[in-house]
């Protein structure tokens, strides 16, 4: 049994990936810490106790905040780091990237990736548990280049940028971003919106991972080295 | 063979909760405590580097005020010496400016009303999450300190309040670059009224491009200083010098 290996992931992607794994599993914890002090969400400018709340969030417990005992202080100082990591480390990506021709080659939607008859293709490869093109085993198939380019380009833009809407500093600075979100609370909302879809992603692209042989896939974004599956 | 394998297996099963947990043992290094905190710098560096230092808060119409403004932190000092000045409704109560300046000044609530005043629709952010929006009046911070004659050696302004945190009065600072902003004002009146006990009675501090821990409440005293290094533990607030809270807090 000859398995080819191919050099699937390039230096920086993989760097990204890693740096951006650890800031997002440090901010979900450390923002769920800081939900914790005020637990509703609101619509518009402002927000607080005596105004109509669009949603009442759980305690989220000690196993899933940082710190794990209440702390506000030391959750802002967690998430208000690992913030400038997420932003700054996704900016550099998207210019190597855009450099390198990663997105170009590997994450350009075609028209023919968003076909109904392709995508429906697509979703039933995928519930038999088959994620690979064989004529083109490397490249993303369509509804994974699909979340991908989401993830990257939409739903982590939006929660930094919503991120930055929520300080009284920016605001001065960035008029137009509380313009942009209908205003503080608003943006808080979206903030958490945009949250709860990463971390949507971050579940479903683990599952497919042990699906789709977690050894292999693990390898090949530690080294770049993937064995295509026979 | 096998015990890398169980090793990186229990490595990724338990990698995210490892994290967490790990989270609260490395924050005990002094070390990882120093880097995590000068997040505050760097946030505080970018923001200044791209923003002009008089660029406003956002102000608002009438119509978009908050319909209920709540009450935070303390709601009445309760204090003998605050309860005999809200008994004489303020009219015995002198805010005192002193440190570093030339002619210290004793101002009473219609000294203050004397100043040119400033009316804000602004927007109020608790460093819990709730904003509330409202208006307030008074005389800039900045004017204040040139009646006084700030000296050119001070570089922060620290304020002192009648309520008593741990035994001890409520204190906050602020840069001069927030002190002279247009927006920060001694504010006197609320929604066009005279300030209530629950918001701050007779004066407090409106820093408007910061959370709310800084909007010093039931102000008595404004000192200007050239260090943090003798206020407090020397961190520049209460909660800043208990509980780690970001002295700037502009995010």
């Amino acid at each position: 049994m000859s398995a080819t290996v191919i050099h699937r992931h390039r230096l920086a992607t993989r760097l990204w990936h890693w740096v951006n794994a650890v800031a997002i599993v440090i901010l979900i914890g450390s923002g769920l810490g800081i939900s914790n002090a005020h637990p509703r969400l609101y619509w518009g400018r402002f927000g607080a106790n005596f105004d109509h709340a669009w949603a009442q969030l759980p305690r989220f417990p000690a196993w899933l905040t940082i710190p794990a005992n209440y702390n506000l202080a030391i959750s802002r100082r967690w998430h208000l780091f690992f913030a400038l990591v997420l932003a700054f480390s996704l900016l550099a990506f998207m210019i190597v990237s855009l450099l390198n021709r990663h997105i170009q080659r590997d994450l350009r939607v075609r028209r023919r990736d968003i076909g109904a008859a392709h995508l429906a293709a697509d979703v039933r490869a995928h519930l038999a548990f088959r994620f690979h093109d064989p004529e083109a085993p490397g490249a993303y198939n369509a509804l994974q280049k699909l979340s991908y380019v989401a993830v990257i380009f939409v739903v982590l833009p939006l929660v930094i940028l919503t991120g930055l809407a929520l300080s009284p500093g920016m605001n001065a600075a960035w008029p137009w971003l509380l313009d942009l979100f209908g205003g503080r609370q608003s943006a808080r909302s979206l903030h958490f919106i945009a949250m709860v879809a990463i971390a949507a992603f971050t579940v479903v692209h683990l599952v497919l991972v042990i699906l789709a042989g977690w050894r292999n896939e693990l390898r090949s974004m530690l080294t770049g080295r993937w064995r295509v599956p026979e | 063979m096998i015990a890398p394998l169980l090793r990186r297996r229990t490595l990724i099963a338990g990698g995210a909760g490892l994290m967490l947990t790990g989270c609260d043992r490395v924050i005990q290094q002094p070390t990882v405590r120093t880097i995590l905190f000068k997040g505050e710098d760097m946030h505080r560096g970018l923001q200044r580097a791209l923003s002009n230092r008089d660029a406003l808060a956002p102000e608002f119409r009438p119509d978009q005020m908050s319909p209920r403004f709540r009450t935070n932190g303390t709601r009445d000092p309760g204090t003998a010496d605050y309860a005999a000045l809200r008994a004489g409704r303020f009219a015995d109560w002198r805010l005192t400016v002193d440190g570093l300046v030339a002619r210290p000044l004793r101002l009473s609530l219609a000294d203050l009303g004397a100043f040119p005043q400033r009316a804000q629709i602004t927007r109020h952010d608790c460093v819990e999450g709730w904003s509330a929006i409202g208006k307030w009046q008074g005389p800039r911070l900045g004017d204040v300190l040139k009646a006084a004659g700030m000296r050119d050696s001070a570089r922060y302004v620290v304020f002192r309040c009648a309520d008593l945190y741990g035994g001890a009065p409520y204190y906050e600072s602020i840069d001069l670059i927030d002190a002279f902003h247009p927006q920060t004002i001694l504010a006197w009146a609320m929604n066009d009224r005279f300030l209530d006990v629950g918001h701050g009675a007779p004066l407090r501090l409106r820093v408007e491009r910061q959370l709310g821990y800084k909007h010093a409440k039931y102000l008595m005293r404004v000192t200007a200083v050239d260090s943090l290094a003798g206020i407090g533990k020397g961190r520049g607030g209460y909660w800043e010098d208990n509980v780690d809270y970001d002295w700037w807090a502009g995010i």
